[in-house]
Order: C-alpha cells, then sequence, then structure tokens
C-alpha cells in the first residue's frame, strides 16, 4: 500500500506514479498524506485503485478522473472532480466552486456544502451533496443527476439543457427555463439508488422536489424563425 | 489573479506573532502575485499621537525631516525608519499642518498611510522579499491584512501595490478587476475625493472614503459598495478594530477562512492558512457572496 507523504514527495510524483499504473496494477489503495491545499493532486488518474487523501485540498482534485475511487479526508477547493469520466470521487468535508464541473460520467458525493456553480455543464456525471449548494448550480447542465439534501442558492438550473436537478431543501430562486417537474416513479427509483451510493440511509426519495429543462430555450420554436 | 490574506487576533497577546503568521500567508500567496506586495499592521496606538507611515527614496534623511516638523513646532516626532518607509508618530493635532508641510520640505516623500494604530507597506517585488525588507514577521499586532499583486489594470508601480488607504486607520486589499473604475473615479474626483493613480482597486478604496465621508459606517459602506461598483472583487479591508471581507455576488474571486477560539483568518486559497497554529482544529468555509463579514475587538 504505497503512502506518499506530500510534505516530502513532490507532487508531480505522485501524480506521475499514479499516471504509470497499468490497469492491472497490484497496487490498487494508495494514501496520501499533508495535501496541504495543494492543487491537482490525483488529477488525470485512469486505472480503478482507490486513493485517499487525508487532508484538505486544493484546487482541481481528482479531475478527469477515470475509474478510480478517490476519498478526500477534508475540504476540497475549486474545481473537484472537473471533468470527471467514471469512478468515485467522495469529499467528507466542503467543496468550493464548480464542482463536478463538466463531468461525464461517474459518482461524485459530498458530505458537507458545495459553493457556487456545482455540476456547471455536468455531462452525464451523479453528483449528490448532502449539505447545501451555492448559486448558479448546474448552469447549462446537460445530462446525469444532481441530488441536494439541504438547500439550493439562486439561478438554479440557468439555461439547462436536460439533467434532472432533485432539492430536498429549498431553492433560493431557479434559473432561466429551469421549472418543477413531477417527481415520477423511475425519478424516485433513481434517488434510490443514488442516495444508496452515497451511503444516505435516513432520508427518503419522496422528501425532494424535481427541477428540470422546460426546453423553450434550446428548441427550436417555429415563432422564432425570424430570428435566424 | 492576485492574492490577499487577512489576520485578526480574537485575544491580547503582547508577544504575539502576528507579523509572523502574516508573513508566511504572504509567502504562500506569491504564486498568484509576484509583481508587488503590501500589508497594513494594527500594533499599539494613542489617540493623541497618529503613525504616519511615509515612503521616501532611497537614503531619505528621515530624521532631518523629523527635526524640521518640529522646528516648526509641530513635534515631538518619533521616527521608525523600515526600508524605503518611515513610520513618523506625531501629535494628532498637528498632521493637517504637517500633510501640508510635507510637499515642501521633502518633495520626494508621499503620505501611504495614516492612523491612531495602523502601519502601511508597499512595494514592488516578490512578496517574500517585501516581507524581509520591511521586517514584518517581527511585528506585533491585533490585526493585519496583505496583498500580492498580479496587475490586469493598471501598472506595476509602488503606487499602485495594495493596500490602498480608505481614511484614518482604514486600508482595503483586493482581488478582481472593476469594470466602471474610470466613471467612478470621474464621479469621486468631482466629490472632492483624491486618486493619485489610475489603478481600479484605489478606486474602490476611494469609493468607501467617500461613503463613509457622507455619513455610511463601513458596514454600510460596502453595502453601498455592493451595488455601486460594476466587476469581480474580493475586498479585505482593515480598521482600527477589526476587519471585514466582502465578496461580489457573482463571487468570481476565490475567498477561504478559518476560525478558531484565537483568531480568524483569510486568503485566496487554503494553501496560505497551512502553516496557522491549530489550522487542523479551525472551522474552515468559504465566504458567501454579496454578504458583508466583519470581525471586530470588543
Amino acid at each position: 500500500m504505497p503512502n506518499v507523504d506530500l510534505s516530502t514527495t513532490p507532487l508531480r510524483d505522485l501524480n506521475a506514479a499514479l499516471h504509470a499504473l497499468a490497469a492491472d496494477t497490484n497496487e490498487t489503495h494508495w494514501v496520501v498524506e499533508n495535501p496541504a491545499g495543494r492543487h491537482a493532486i490525483a488529477v488525470g488518474v485512469d486505472v480503478p485503485v482507490q486513493i485517499e487523501i487525508n487532508g484538505h485540498v486544493g484546487y482541481y482534485c481528482a479531475g478527469m478522473n477515470d475509474a478510480a475511487s478517490i476519498v478526500v479526508n477534508g475540504n476540497a477547493g475549486v474545481g473537484l472532480a472537473e471533468n470527471m469520466m467514471s469512478g468515485m470521487v467522495h469529499v467528507k468535508g466542503d467543496a468550493s466552486q464548480a464542482a463536478g464541473a463538466t463531468g461525464h460520467g461517474g459518482l461524485l458525493v459530498i458530505d458537507g456544502n458545495a459553493s457556487a456553480r456545482c455540476g456547471i455543464s455536468m455531462k452525464g456525471i451523479n453528483i449528490v451533496v448532502k449539505g447545501s449548494i451555492g448559486h448558479m448550480s448546474a448552469f447549462m447542465a446537460q445530462a446525469g443527476a444532481l441530488v441536494v439534501l439541504g438547500d439550493a442558492g439562486d439561478a438554479l438550473g440557468d439555461s439547462i439543457y436536460e439533467a434532472r436537478l432533485y432539492v430536498r431543501g429549498t431553492v433560493k430562486s431557479l434559473g432561466a427555463d429551469c421549472i418543477e417537474k413531477p417527481l415520477r416513479e423511475e425519478h424516485v427509483e433513481e434517488l434510490k439508488s443514488l442516495l444508496a451510493a452515497a451511503g444516505v440511509e435516513d432520508v427518503a426519495p419522496d422528501e425532494f422536489r424535481r427541477y428540470g429543462s422546460a426546453r423553450k430555450l434550446y428548441n427550436f420554436h417555429v415563432d422564432n424563425v425570424d430570428a435566424y | 489573479m492576485c492574492g490577499i490574506v487577512g489576520l485578526f487576533l480574537k485575544k491580547d497577546d503582547k508577544d504575539n506573532r502576528l507579523g509572523a503568521m502574516l508573513a508566511e500567508m504572504l509567502a504562500v500567496m506569491s504564486d498568484r502575485g509576484p509583481d508587488s506586495a503590501g500589508f497594513a499592521v494594527y500594533g499599539a496606538g494613542d489617540t493623541a499621537r497618529h503613525k504616519l507611515t511615509l515612503r521616501g527614496p532611497e537614503g531619505a534623511d528621515w530624521t532631518a525631516l523629523a527635526r524640521g516638523l518640529e522646528e516648526k513646532d509641530l513635534g515631538p516626532v518619533d521616527v521608525v525608519v523600515r526600508d524605503t518607509h518611515a513610520v513618523l508618530t506625531v501629535p494628532a493635532a498637528s498632521v493637517a499642518a504637517i500633510r501640508a508641510a510635507l510637499p515642501a520640505l521633502a518633495p520626494d516623500v508621499a503620505v501611504v498611510g495614516e492612523g491612531e494604530r495602523m502601519e502601511l507597506y508597499k512595494e514592488v517585488g516578490l512578496p517574500a522579499e517585501i516581507s524581509a525588507r520591511f521586517g514584518l514577521a517581527d511585528m506585533r499586532g491585533t490585526h493585519g491584512i496583505g496583498h500580492t499583486r498580479m496587475a490586469t489594470e493598471s501598472a506595476v508601480t509602488t503606487n499602485g501595490a495594495h493596500p490602498f488607504t480608505t481614511g484614518l486607520d482604514q486600508c482595503l486589499v483586493h482581488n478582481g478587476s472593476l469594470s466602471n473604475h474610470n466613471l467612478l473615479r470621474r464621479k469621486l474626483k468631482r466629490e472632492g475625493i483624491a486618486i493619485e493613480t489610475e489603478n481600479d482597486s484605489e478606486v474602490a478604496a476611494a469609493y468607501l472614503t467617500w461613503r463613509m465621508r457622507e455619513g455610511d459606517n463601513l458596514g454600510e459602506a460596502l453595502e453601498h459598495a455592493l451595488i455601486d461598483l460594476d466587476g469581480f472583487f474580493t475586498f479585505v479591508v482593515g480598521t482600527e478594530s477589526g476587519f471585514g471581507v466582502v465578496r461580489d455576488p457573482i463571487a468570481c474571486k476565490p475567498a477561504v477562512m478559518a476560525e478558531t477560539e484565537d483568531y480568524v483568518a483569510f486568503a485566496s486559497e487554503y494553501r496560505a492558512l497551512v502553516g496557522l497554529p491549530d489550522i487542523e482544529k479551525a472551522h474552515i468555509f468559504e465566504p458567501e457572496p454579496a454578504r458583508v463579514y466583519f470581525w471586530e475587538r470588543q
């Protein structure tokens, strides 16, 4: 079990070692100590290994993650799990802005709060935030699901294409073309499975309200033909 | 880009390490602003005597200047020289006359700041070098703010370095860029507010000075800033008794805070807080957009 202390090992060495791993590596459990808010820790990992980071991380932690399972025992800075492809990223504390931005797949779990622009331009990633999220979250979201156990800030889902937004608490305001939609059976099933995957046991799917696209902003409408 | 830091100690401790803690925070923020740096420290003070922080050319004869002021019956003047800056402690009642006398007595000397407790230092260069030149690590005080600059809106000069003073014992550091600073500068000049540079952050400082002249307290001035300033900003402001934080409603510019029983600390990035005592037990949070935060000594 490799144990990397970033107070003595350069961050580039850690990331290079992670990038050099083969898909069938036996070094499947990594522990990273003393991250001290450094940026770009465990970015671009593309093998199914577990990485545990003990402490607060800076910007872009676990960015572009593909297949790895990364746990942060602390808070995360801007751009957590940005453009994640697959795998899982779990932050035990809070996350700063743009968590899960542009993510294509995988599961991002944040035990605390996420600030502004959580899930901005999400493209298939699933995000579960156990606390609240900031303003402009799921801006221009295209696919995937965002589950929020707390509240959402201003302009949730502004200019949203598709993607399903589930909020248990209050929504300060909805963005352009984002509306509340009925919570149908398939959504209850999706919530059940995402809550279970995130380790949430005491919350029922029917406590959530669903928000999504009114599809008036991005769909062609014949009345607008003169505008083209 | 720019990096900003702030530190506010909750408990009185004459042997505190405020300067050393602030110096370490500033040095970490070099990556965000290697062009120039500056800081304000709130140390011991006296209501009857003001500290005038002055900046002069290399080899300036500060003792002669102090003697010159005393000969005009504006003293007593105590001088502490730190690199290019000197802090003159003078009778509060003489400050206006001293400011009027300075251009003739010492034409190359500029007033950087004035306060009962505030001392303000800034220079062009790497933050760690600037802290060392001014001896920040040995300074004591209750609170302080600092800035590392990556210039975007105006030239890399000492006058363009932060903090900018906004009045007696008041100063401001800014991360971001204002888009309506030319318009505001013209308006503030018409209101009689002195603005020396083309720098956008100086306009923000001048704006707060103007609001407070019109009767706002600092909190109200910051609320008005949220309405009238257009652009990106995270501000940290220092006052005689505390420090405040405000971010624009979009919150483009980063901010993270740490609070323990002993201190409140602000930084652009968490990295700058790593060296603070008991940081692993601190409450770490991100200040919300468009909300004015303030910590004051009781």
